[in-house]
């Protein structure tokens, strides 16, 4: 018996290593370990044994039936490691290929940009103010301080409606708007559509866009719109960019400025980009003139506070280097894939 | 503004400043550098020389030879200039030489002459040719006097400098003078300012017994200061002055012209010269013109007056416009004897509406427009005489008329030293505001504790408090100024609103759709291109009075031409596939005519065309939006009537009683108008509802427990039928274990009778809390069916 099953361990070795895939390996296993294998039927034998023989063959038999075991599952580990090998190689692909493209939507580069500025001013808490595009002469020029016959009010530079009513020049009516409507302390920016008298050409467009920001509270300095401002600029052209505040003239506010930042291109060296000076305009700015809180309600002995005003179509221009306005408003899809 | 640095140097001494830092400095101080240029730059070994003989060309009819005496030898130079003489000095461009526009000189040839070099214009010395003297306009540029022979000409001249340009705000026309922005420097860099004298030496009669001048306007005109000269000789003006004007971008004429001029730029102050025997009478009155007055203005030009206009008379007639130009009756000719110097004020609107109405821009009238100090005629009119007498070319006769019925105190502006540091966000001292005022020449008095700032009588900006601090603070430095963050009691945030226009474009974006921005104006041709009736409610529009062109001329009242423009042009560009949105405003009045502001209402609006886009594809980004903002309970009605649709492609999105949006297919005309060579669709949806409706307070559903059981249903139906009918039907049949009903297949064609449809739907029945068995399903399944049939006439296949 105890020869039997070493034919049998033999037997299955022989069976296992010629076994060509794992189903049968499997067929094997049933075949000698199963409920009726080989090996199971002389177990069932062993009752017929002697009481000395039996453990000692119940022994072997063990030994065997182990033996068996860990062969197939070595051969079975093997082959299976082999097959999925087999598998990998037989499905390999060229990765080069073109891929599969779910259509993406993109937004307009200059909401791209108009977004970046806001995150800014959001993050500052500044909240964002909305008005009318169609706007009243007092809300876009009287309110503001506008003298009366200031050229910017002519039918050669403004868009008029009726006597009263004129396109907005300027996102500055929202702030009358913001300062009629609520009180100190005010926190905002205003972007939105504006409209000038301009023909169409690479640098001009009837419609454009402006973000302004306001400040108003006690104790507001200009030291407060320098750091604010010097922020801005920081944030959305590089933590290397530097200011340069400079006197300007603006009849809404006073001491007014404009802000210069370091070219984002030369780094302030002086390259084309910047015409040499190394600086590049982006903003006017100014603490809001005392005639405006007035005019708002707002008591400038109490309040004071600073404004400034941006033009999103120049800095849309300059963060992407587009060269041409109309670029903008032409909807190209190939343009604005890009963004 | 353009400030030749030599020039500067007559009034502030800049001794020691790089021209770098005089530009670096002056803009920190408010005024901003537009560039700089250098007079003579590239001009290279043009020399002083003299004509020694001029000989006919013996091989041509049009040219010269010329002997040049240029010092260290004599030159042979051919030219075709016919305004020299010989004896006369003028710049040789040597052999080696560049003149301007680096054009470079050589030896050489013309016609068989030798030719050693080339006689120059003005305008090869790198003028420009509007500032040359008319008698150089075509010639060689022929010099005054002697000078060096050979010395380059640039430095025989004096004329190389730099001329900085700068911009010069509104507020500060006081700066769009040689004087001012000498004032300027001096503040910026604390130094001594020199101003001329206007000394007159020797003065001779009284001018009473030569002129007298009335205002019968005093309104608009507060102030006119007059002085004769007499014994005038008219010659051209010396180099140094005319190299002046030149180079402040003015053209020399002759002596009193140029000397006006010059003043004119020293001080800001516009200058007219009379020839006195030709005012009737000697009497200047100032007064208002008649309506309808023909006046000839000194161009040569007929102007018809009206009686708003100011005007400078004689005892019978007009013979100036006041401060826009003079007249052709009282010009200056080269056998003027005696001249009336007109130094006045003149109101500012009435000149720039004069101007304006005559269409006559001038530098007198652009400059009285920004406002002259009345302070600086009798200033001014003593400068002119003083050159006059310097440069020999007149008499002044003695005393001044000064007509000033009203003069003006000094404006006295109260400040406080808390305000003025509060606003600029730095702690100055009284006596470091004093100090920086005093450098632009505002004196601080003392009135009972009260501090005020003399203004000085040229600064007719400076009136408020607040006007001051702007003062200290560029005085100061902006740059000097700190950088802080304002201590406010805010938070930043979206509205919500905003934060629902966010997420609509967010899912507008991720259904592949780009986003695009059109013009607000259209043309009013719009809306018959997309169909409308000629009696739509959108055809009532905010129109401008002065658009750029009709296709910019009224508010957009649809975004749906705007969106169906930018397919149109991508499509002719040959782009295969486009999916665009805009949200933006329309205008809709609240009346015709316009009174008031018109309705701004907020629109989304979407364009498709590509192989890939139909319908359906239209209305799954529709749904997405709508998913994506929480607005559920919307189903789509078909929509037939809408004239810019396909008849039988078209549904208007419903919410409740409201309309939220209009999609569809283009009506084949639209397509056509629009030039579009593919089938295109557009979804209109009326965006601020879309805001009402918006939910936030989304709940979270259970992810289900128990497994479901899915039975397919095929029906057959008369085409008419709708898949909202059905799915109606077979949800308000299923009771609660109908967790969905999707339709799956729609099959017309072989098989299937005319006039029907096969429709198939995927039903999934579901409990919460058990298993369901198929038994379960059954009834409720069959009562879905007999629903089906009962109510559509529907057969299961």
């Amino acid at each position: 018996m105890k020869k039997l099953l070493e034919q049998l361990l033999e037997h299955a070795k022989s069976e296992i290593k010629q076994a060509p895939n794992l189903k049968a390996l499997e067929d094997i296993r049933i075949k000698f370990l199963g409920k009726k294998g080989e090996v199971t039927t002389i177990l069932k034998d062993m009752k017929n044994l002697s009481a000395e023989e039996r453990p000692l063959v119940g022994k072997i038999a063990n030994e065997v039936r182990a033996s068996i075991e860990e062969f197939l599952e070595d051969v079975k580990e093997d082959k299976k490691r082999l097959e999925i090998e087999a598998k990998l190689k037989s499905e390999t692909i060229d990765v080069t290929m073109p891929s599969k493209k779910t259509l993406r939507g993109h937004k307009h580069p200059l909401n791209t940009a108009l977004d970046e500025v806001k995150e800014i001013f959001l993050g500052m808490g500044f909240k964002i103010a909305e008005g009318p595009e169609v706007e009243s002469v007092y809300h876009n020029f009287d309110a503001l301080n506008a003298p009366i016959d200031h050229p910017s009010r002519s039918l050669s530079d403004t868009f008029y409606i009726t006597e009263d009513l004129l396109l907005r020049t300027q996102t500055s009516p929202i702030q009358v708007r913001t300062m009629k409507n609520s009180s100190p302390p005010i926190k905002i920016i205003a972007p939105g559509r504006c409209f000038r008298n301009d023909e169409i050409d690479a640098t001009h467009s009837p419609m454009f866009h402006q973000l302004e920001g306001l400040v108003i509270d006690k104790d507001i300095t200009m030291a407060d719109l320098k750091g604010t401002l010097d922020i801005f600029a920081k944030r959305l052209f590089g933590s290397q960019t530097r200011t340069k505040f400079r006197p300007h003239y603006f009849p809404f506010t006073e001491p007014s400025g404009e802000v210069d930042v370091s070219c984002f291109k030369c780094g302030g060296e002086g390259c084309r980009f910047c015409g040499g000076s190394g600086w590049i305009e982006i903003l006017g700015c100014g603490m809001v003139h005392p005639n405006v809180l007035k005019e708002c309600g707002i008591d400038p002995e109490v309040y004071n506070g600073f404004a400034f005003g941006m033009g999103l179509d120049r800095i849309t221009m300059m963060k992407y280097e587009i060269d041409d306005i109309r670029t903008l408003f032409e909807n190209d899809v190939r343009f604005i894939k890009q963004f | 503004m353009r400030v030749p640095v030599k020039w500067l140097k007559e009034y502030v001494n800049i001794e020691g400043i790089l021209e770098k830092e005089l530009v670096e400095k002056l803009v920190l101080t408010g005024s901003n550098n537009e560039g700089s240029y250098e007079i003579g730059e590239g001009v290279d070994k043009v020399v002083v020389g003299k004509i020694t003989k001029i000989i006919q060309h013996p091989n041509a009819d049009k040219l010269f030879v010329c002997t040049i005496d240029v010092g260290e030898e004599i030159l042979q130079i051919v030219t075709g200039a016919t305004n020299i003489r010989e004896q006369d000095y003028i710049p040789v461009a040597v052999h080696g030489a560049t003149i301007a526009g680096g054009i470079k000189i050589k030896k050489g040839k013309l016609r068989g002459e030798v030719s050693n070099g080339m006689l120059c214009s003005l305008e090869e010395m790198g003028f420009d040719k509007a500032c040359i003297p008319k008698e150089f306009d075509d010639g060689i540029f022929i010099l005054d006097k002697a000078y060096p022979l050979g010395m380059d000409i640039l430095e025989a001249l004096d004329i190389k400098d730099t001329v900085i340009e700068f911009e010069i705000t509104p507020n500060r026309s006081d700066c769009l003078s040689m004087i001012g922005m000498a004032r300027e420097t001096a503040a910026s860099f604390e130094r001594a300012l020199t101003l001329p004298m206007g000394k007159i030496n020797t003065q001779v009669d009284d001018i009473n017994d030569y002129a007298s001048v009335t205002i019968e306007a005093p309104d608009l005109c507060p102030r006119y200061v007059a002085k004769v000269v007499k014994e005038i000789k008219i010659e051209k003006s010396p180099v140094w002055l005319q190299m002046r004007l030149m180079n402040a971008g003015m053209r020399p004429i002759n002596n009193i012209v140029d000397i006006t001029n010059y003043v004119m730029l020293e001080y800001g102050q516009p200058i007219h010269a009379f020839d006195l025997d030709t005012v009737t009478d000697h009497k200047i009155i100032v007064r208002r013109a008649e309506n309808g007055e023909k006046f000839t203005t000194l161009d040569d030009k007929v102007r018809a007056l009206t009686g708003e206009m100011l005007v400078i008379a004689d005892a019978k007639r007009t013979v100036g416009i006041a401060g826009v130009m003079g007249g052709e009756n009282t010009e200056i000719s080269k056998t003027t004897q005696n001249i009336l110097i007109e130094v006045a004020s003149f109101d500012k609107s009435s000149i720039r509406k004069t101007s304006k109405d005559l269409g006559l821009r001038t530098e007198a009238s652009s400059r009285f427009e920004k406002g002259v100090s009345t302070g600086l005629p009798m200033i001014v009119v003593n400068r002119v005489c003083e050159l006059i007498e310097t440069l020999g070319a007149g008499t002044v006769i003695d005393g001044v008329i000064d007509v000033h019925p009203d003069p003006a105190e000094p404006v006295l502006i109260p400040y406080r030293v808390e305000k003025i540091s509060k606003v600029i966000g730095e702690t100055l001292t009284l006596d470091e505001i004093k100090n920086y005022l005093e450098l632009l020449d505002i004196q601080t008095i003392e009135k009972e504790g009260q501090y005020f700032a003399v203004a000085p009588y040229y600064r007719l900006d400076l009136q408020k408090e607040i006007d001051l601090v702007e003062e200290v603070a560029r005085i100061f430095g902006y740059d000097k100024i700190g950088m802080t963050l304002p201590k406010t009691d805010t938070w930043g945030a979206r509205t919500n609103a905003q934060l629902i226009e966010e997420q609509a474009k967010l899912e507008l974006l991720s259904s592949g759709i780009d986003e695009i921005l059109t013009y607000s104006f259209v043309s009013k041709k719009d809306l018959d291109k997309i169909n409308l009736s000629a009696n739509s409610m959108l055809r009532q529009q905010v129109e401008l009075i002065n658009p750029l062109g009709e296709e910019y001329s009224v508010m957009r009242t649809s975004l749906i031409p705007n969106v169906l423009d930018v397919l149109a042009r991508n499509n002719n560009r040959k782009v295969k596939q486009a999916r665009i949105f805009e949200m933006g405003s329309v205008f809709l009045p609240k009346e015709v005519p316009v009174v008031n502001l018109p309705i701004e209402k907020k629109m989304l609006t979407i364009g498709m065309y590509g192989e890939s886009e139909d319908f359906f594809t239209l209305k799954g980004a529709c749904e997405n939006i709508l998913n994506g903002l929480g607005i559920c309970d919307y189903y789509f009605e078909k929509e037939e009537n809408h004239p810019t649709f396909h008849t039988g492609r078209c549904a208007n999105i419903i919410w409740g009683t409201h309309i939220v949006g209009t999609l569809g297919e283009l009506h084949p005309h639209v397509q056509e108008n629009y030039d579009l060579q593919v089938r295109g669709y557009v979804a209109d949806l009326d965006f601020n509802l879309m805001i009402q409706l918006a939910k936030a307070d989304q709940k979270f559903t259970p992810i289900p427990k128990y497994p479901a059981i899915e039975r397919d249903i095929a029906i057959l139906v008369k085409d008419e039928i709708t898949a909202l009918q059905i799915e109606q039907i077979v949800l308000s049949n299923g009771g609660d274990l109908l967790e969905s009903a999707k339709m799956f297949d729609m099959y017309k064609g072989k098989q299937i009778p005319p006039g029907y449809k096969s429709v198939a739907y995927e039903l999934v029945f579901r409990a919460e809390d058990r298993t369901l068995v198929d038994e379960d399903v059954n009834s409720i399944f069959a009562h879905i069916l007999k629903a089906l049939e009962n109510e559509l006439e529907a057969q299961l296949r």
